[in-house]
């Protein structure tokens, strides 16, 4: 698929959302405490909010008429532009929560830097996502520390969750050809630049939790581009089965 | 509804103080609200726990069919929508838990009656979603008699329950315009193959859906009792009648088929009178035999054990922050 | 073995045109921080810009002066009774 750089920008962005926002619902119903159900369908519902405002820009610069629901659900998985972090599993409530921290922890600086942007629509979306991904960020951290410092067990599941989705944390702030002229036209933030934040707000995360930031360690990557880990084609065969079961039906 | 499965024992008259009685019910009969500390007859209190714990019940496991399509939902926009009517449900079962907590029992006391089966939840939510024109029946059906058994709920006699619920029917709007609009994109906006979804969905959910009002006033034990005490408004087949009448008309204009081929409409009264209802049916879901009664309940127990280490933690956690609190504070004293 | 419970906590709200902290109902916490924020997800699930209080509920006297010739309890009691509001000993067991 030939996308221009800024939409492949904003798929990316829509993709992310909406892949973690999923991930997030299938919680419901099923949290350790009611409060919990409640608080995770928030988060959820925030980022399929963000999705769909970034699908709708996406059809926009697109131009050929492809809404919302055709991007979510008539892509395929390499046609999906989400990191690899958003896709895992939500494992036990410690990996959701490690996972939300991962990526709320940069998504939130890199909101604040969005609102920069040259680009009207992204920085107006990046406005109402930037206060969203605030509570996002105070949420799992609180929680983080909890289980960090709670007992041991849940001690054991949270550095286990840091351990595993660590290696995911890298390709949040890849810079490719794709970022490189869109932050040249002052339309992207320099990821680069948040990493010493997203740093900042793990370190003292974990340092109140007793955690241990994993060492140095391969990154995963390749999410952004359509190359996926296995888990999107079980997420997606779920999410577009009624819309590929009954092509052409509205719902 | 959620008076489905009283107890007999709770409205057995207990040795009460005829004078303190007397004057209780002149207050229930002058529409003044009870409220915590109030004095109450201990039947009152018990029977007001099982009903609003039920009701709380009820919305808690009512996530359940309608949950485990969110992540199926065929629109973003449908997807978001059925996401906050499952939240909306279970923060519906907070403020009933809030509320039950009032009368001097713990929110976790209720859950353990709940996953004994000392308690239960409405007979309705024992049966499976199988398409998603059952999330649009849900919606129209399901809370389109569950909104005609909460409005009078909002005049309870009890305080925190008649608050929660005005709170609740406040929140309720746009849970069935939400159901109700997806049967008309099936129906009328649909392909030959979602109609019939959305016919076979009716034809599933109509009889359970009569039965959520639970059994003929006839044969219904604790009517009386409840209605003094001001707990139940109208009786069962009072909102059964209500809820049919309603919702017939709405069926039509779907171009839906009642699942019910005695079903006629009263020339003089208007009334649309309907077939008999399989109370066996309805008995044998009550005692557990509904399709989905054992996996729900599964559901329900899963999520609090798996969930234990969790709870345990954050608790530990506070212990453990509150003693470095109260050793800091030592420390600076000195 | 006995679970403890996370101890309630009762939420008022003033909303963004409201003149002063209305009682809405509780939460389940275990601390302020967790209790603010679940008051904020329970009863403010998509509302903004509203004022939130939590407060621990056994922490709140209440005097309730309805009715006061069928009052038994003493003026200056709890809000309701609950299990929690009372301390039992370790020793003593699940009441």
């Amino acid at each position: 698929m030939t996308e221009t750089p800024l939409l492949r920008y904003t798929l990316r962005l829509a993709d992310n959302a909406l892949v973690l926002g999923h991930r997030l619902s299938e919680w419901v119903g099923h949290a350790p405490v009611l409060e919990e159900d409640l608080a995770l369908g928030n988060l959820g519902l925030d980022l399929i909010g963000q999705a769909r405002a970034f699908y709708a820009y996406a059809g926009e610069i697109e131009g050929k008429g492809r809404g919302e629901d055709a991007f979510a659900y008539l892509r395929d998985a390499p046609e999906y532009r989400n990191v690899l972090l958003v896709e895992q599993p939500n494992g036990d409530f410690a990996a959701t929560m490690m996972r939300q921290l991962f990526y709320s922890a940069f998504a939130h600086p890199f909101f604040e830097a969005l609102q920069a942007s040259r680009d009207a629509t992204l920085a107006a979306i990046a406005a109402k996502a930037v206060k969203e991904m605030a509570y996002h960020v105070r949420h799992s951290a609180e929680w983080i520390i909890r289980l960090g410092d709670g007992t041991d067990e849940s001690h054991r599941r949270a550095q286990a969750a840091a351990d595993e989705l660590w290696t995911y944390t890298g390709e949040l702030f890849e810079i490719d050809a794709v970022e490189r002229a869109l932050i040249e036209a002052g339309v992207a933030p320099d990821t680069a630049a948040l990493r010493a934040t997203f740093d900042k707000t793990i370190d003292n995360v974990f340092a109140e939790a007793g955690l241990t930031r994993p060492g140095a360690s391969f990154m995963q990557s390749g999410g952004r581009d359509g190359q996926h880990s296995e888990h999107l084609g079980f997420i997606l065969t779920e999410l577009q089965f009624l819309q590929r079961a009954y092509p052409g039906a509205k719902w | 509804m959620y008076t489905q499965a009283l107890n007999t024992k709770d409205m057995a008259a207990a040795a009460e103080d005829p004078a303190h009685d007397a004057r209780f019910q002149s207050r229930v009969d002058a529409e003044e609200k009870i409220e915590p500390n109030d004095w109450m007859p201990e039947a009152y209190r018990r029977t007001l726990v099982r009903q609003i714990a039920q009701h709380a019940h009820s919305e808690i496991v009512g996530m359940l069919p309608e949950g485990n399509w969110i992540t199926r939902a065929p629109s973003l926009k449908r997807k978001a929508a059925l996401l906050a009517k499952v939240q909306d449900e279970g923060g519906h079962g907070a403020y009933l838990y809030a509320a039950a907590e009032t009368l001097g029992v713990s929110r976790e006391e209720l859950v353990a009656q709940l996953l004994d089966g000392r308690q239960k939840y409405s007979s309705i939510f024992n049966y499976p979603t199988l398409t998603w024109a059952d999330i649009g029946i849900i919606g129209w059906l399901v809370d389109g008699a569950a909104i005609m058994n909460q409005i009078p709920l909002c005049r309870c006699s009890y305080g925190p329950y008649a608050r929660a619920m005005i709170r609740i029917c406040k929140e309720e709007s746009f849970h069935q315009r939400q159901g109700y609009e997806i049967m008309v994109t099936l129906c009328r906006d649909g392909t030959a193959e979602q109609k019939a979804m959305a016919q076979d969905a009716l034809n599933r959910w109509w009889w359970p859906v009569l039965m959520m009002f639970g059994p003929s006033d006839k044969d219904s034990q604790h009517t009386d009792k409840s209605m003094r005490w001001k707990i139940k408004r109208f009786t069962n087949d009072e909102l059964r009648q209500k809820f049919v009448d309603a919702t017939v008309p709405q069926g039509h204009y779907l171009g839906l088929t009642f699942p019910d081929p005695a079903m006629k409409q009263n020339e003089k009264t208007g009334h649309w009178e309907h077939g008999e209802i399989d109370w066996s049916e309805f008995k044998r879901v009550v005692a557990g035999d509904g399709p989905c009664n054992r996996q729900r309940i599964k559901q329900r127990r899963d999520a609090d054990d798996n969930g234990a280490w969790v709870r345990e933690a954050a608790l530990v956690y506070a212990e453990k922050r509150r003693a470095r609190a109260q050793a800091a504070a030592r420390i600076a004293a000195e | 073995m006995t679970e403890k419970n996370w101890p309630l906590w009762e939420v008022f709200i003033r909303s963004r045109t409201g003149l002063a902290h209305r009682h809405v109902g509780s939460v389940h916490a275990v601390d302020a921080e967790m209790a603010l924020q679940n008051a904020r997800d329970v009863y403010t699930r998509r509302g903004e810009g509203l004022s939130l209080w939590v407060v621990p509920s056994s922490a709140i006297v209440a005097s309730d002066p309805a009715d006061k010739d069928v009052m038994f309890e003493p003026t200056a009691s709890k809000i309701y009774r609950h299990p929690t509001f009372y301390d039992v000993p370790d020793e003593v067991g699940h009441m």
